[in-house]
């Protein structure tokens, strides 16, 4: 009897593929996959300001741009009472910037290390945490610093005594001055108060991909990368060997002179964050490089490759201090001196939380073109009309939601908001709002920018941890992500990219 | 603005205007583009 049942519905399946093939549709699963939860990292690097790309680029040209540099970097205790920063890291919802007047970085008020999904790490520990990232002796911490780092991290709730042993030692302040000079091709690591603590030693003298600036990039996104998963694990309470599978979306190139980019920071990472049993690869898409990660991994849960997978991405330490100039000449301080981080985990759906919905996939096809109203068809208007969704039916769009107040000094503009303005346009266009409710449909169903220009992480993906709050509350019922990616930088194609999905509670 | 036999430089920006657009809007007013790039601030 239940083979007769079987073949029935073998038998139905091909009809209903065969149906689908005719009237020339690609067939799409309905099925959903839990996600578990988000967390969100930061770190405060102002020491590290200065080798961010445009700094370094500025300082070669013209020394002098150091001390200016420096002169404009921020406290910890400025940074980490920053608005936008404490609402990345869950202290208040993103809607309550409404009401704060700006200028936000005035504000220097109370503060806080930890918040609901994440913290700020002091630049003191973080190298610590990049030292331990190190499995080449590529980083030297002075020893009297060193120290002082291993006595903070002891009391870190997520390191254990044993993982402390990979900080060694240290060196003698000797050793490191004896690295650098202008033609050891190392970088000293300088604290904001300008006191060295480090060096970062090149791995090879020929090959630029192992150069000191590439290792010291590579080193602070695996960091970075290895404290969100460790949050994420540690405050959901989720063992590491469990984890069988890693996707790693972040922007960095790891590899040598003979496969540069080649990858599978993934296993890195799980290396240091106690993921023994799992194994990985890298998603590489720009800045939406997390939003295919997450489609990807929704993906292999549902398929029952994996029962779980985690999605992670570290920092872009390339952008920091990228609009240094604006904020400068606008009399602020340099507010791109944090590196973050992001990981969120993907499992068989359970009746509760948030799921991803797998039918609500929107992609942005190679012949769609890449003029901005096109690519937000693509990712928005056609997944709502495919799923009967109006606008509003969506309560919050995360898009890219770049902290206004680093962009608008330098002429970059409000980001998240032009994004919102389009998707407004978009209901207007297909009748569903008046063109007089464009204005308050934008700040209803969008929100103000509060991520750091941190590339990927910008990109949809701050808002996750907030908006699974929200949903397992009951508060929102419904929220889309749409990130978008600039192939175009890497002059391999003139087009753009982009994938959006649509998370919603269970059942 | 008079674009009729002028040489335009069109810049364009991810989240606003791409190059490419403004090329083709100069060009319908009988400019001649000699560069189209989009950039990215962000």
């Amino acid at each position: 009897m239940l083979r007769y049942y079987l073949d029935d519905l073998s038998t139905r399946r091909r009809a209903v593929r065969v149906l689908y093939l005719q009237a020339g549709m690609k067939r799409m699963t309905t099925g959903r996959v839990k996600i578990s939860g988000a967390r969100n990292f930061l770190a405060h690097t102002p020491g590290l300001v200065r080798y961010g790309s445009k700094p370094t680029r500025e300082i070669e040209a013209d020394p002098s741009a150091e001390a200016y540099i420096l002169a404009g970097l921020r406290s910890y205790e400025q940074a980490a009472a920053y608005l936008p920063n404490v609402v990345y890291l869950g202290g208040i919802q993103p809607d309550e910037m409404w009401d704060i007047e700006r200028p936000w970085f005035t504000n220097d008020g109370e503060h806080a290390r930890r918040h609901p999904y994440g913290e700020m790490m002091p630049e003191d520990e973080f190298l610590g945490v990049m030292k331990m990232s190190d499995d080449f002796d590529i980083l030297w911490l002075e020893e009297g610093f060193n120290d002082v780092v291993r006595e903070k991290l002891v009391a870190h709730p997520y390191w254990a005594e044993e993982d402390l042993g990979r900080l060694e030692k240290g060196v003698s302040l000797d050793l490191i001055e004896g690295q650098l000079g202008p033609e050891s091709g190392n970088i000293p690591l300088y604290l904001r108060g300008g006191r060295l603590v480090g060096v970062v030693n090149r791995a090879h003298d020929l090959d630029a991909s192992l150069f000191a600036d590439i290792l010291l990039e590579n080193l602070a996104t695996k960091a970075a990368a290895v404290m969100a998963t460790k949050t994420l694990l540690g405050d959901l309470k989720v063992a590491a060997d469990s984890i069988p599978y890693i996707l790693n979306c972040g922007e960095e190139a790891v590899g040598d002179r003979y496969q540069r980019g080649g990858g599978n920071l993934a296993k890195a990472i799980g290396e240091l964050s106690g993921c023994t049993m799992a194994t990985g690869s890298d998603v590489k898409a720009f800045c939406c490089g997390p939003n295919h990660a997450i489609a990807i991994g929704a993906s292999l849960v549902y398929s029952g490759l994996f029962e779980q997978v985690l999605v992670v991405g570290g920092c872009s330490s390339a952008k920091l201090g990228m609009k240094y100039q604006g904020h400068l000449s606008s009399d602020m301080p340099i507010v791109e001196d944090v590196l973050a981080g992001s990981a969120i985990l993907l499992e068989k759906q359970d009746g509760e939380g948030a799921t991803i919905r797998l039918d609500s996939i929107g992609t942005h096809p190679v012949g769609a073109g890449s003029a901005q109203a096109k690519i937000m068809e693509e990712l928005v208007s056609k997944p709502l009309a495919k799923l009967g969704l109006r606008f509003g039916d969506i309560d919050k769009y995360a898009t890219e939601m770049h902290n206004p107040e680093v962009t608008e000094p330098s002429g970059s503009g409000n980001v998240p908001q032009l994004n919102y303005n389009l998707i407004a346009a978009l209901a207007v266009r297909s009748g569903q709002i008046e063109r007089s409710e464009m204005a308050a449909f934008a700040r209803e169903h969008g929100m103000p920018g509060f991520s750091p220009t941190q590339g990927h992480i910008a990109s949809a993906i701050p808002f996750l941890p907030h908006a699974i709050d929200g949903i397992t509350k009951g508060d929102l019922k419904r929220v889309m992500f749409l990130a978008k990616g600039s192939l175009f930088l890497g002059r391999m194609t003139q087009l753009s990219d982009g994938l959006s999905f649509i998370i919603e509670g269970d059942g | 603005m008079e674009l009729q036999g002028k040489k335009v430089i069109a810049l364009g920006e991810r989240d606003g205007i791409q190059g490419e657009s403004i090329g083709k809007v100069a060009k319908s007013a009988g400019a001649e583009v000699v560069l189209e790039v989009t950039h990215c601030f962000v």
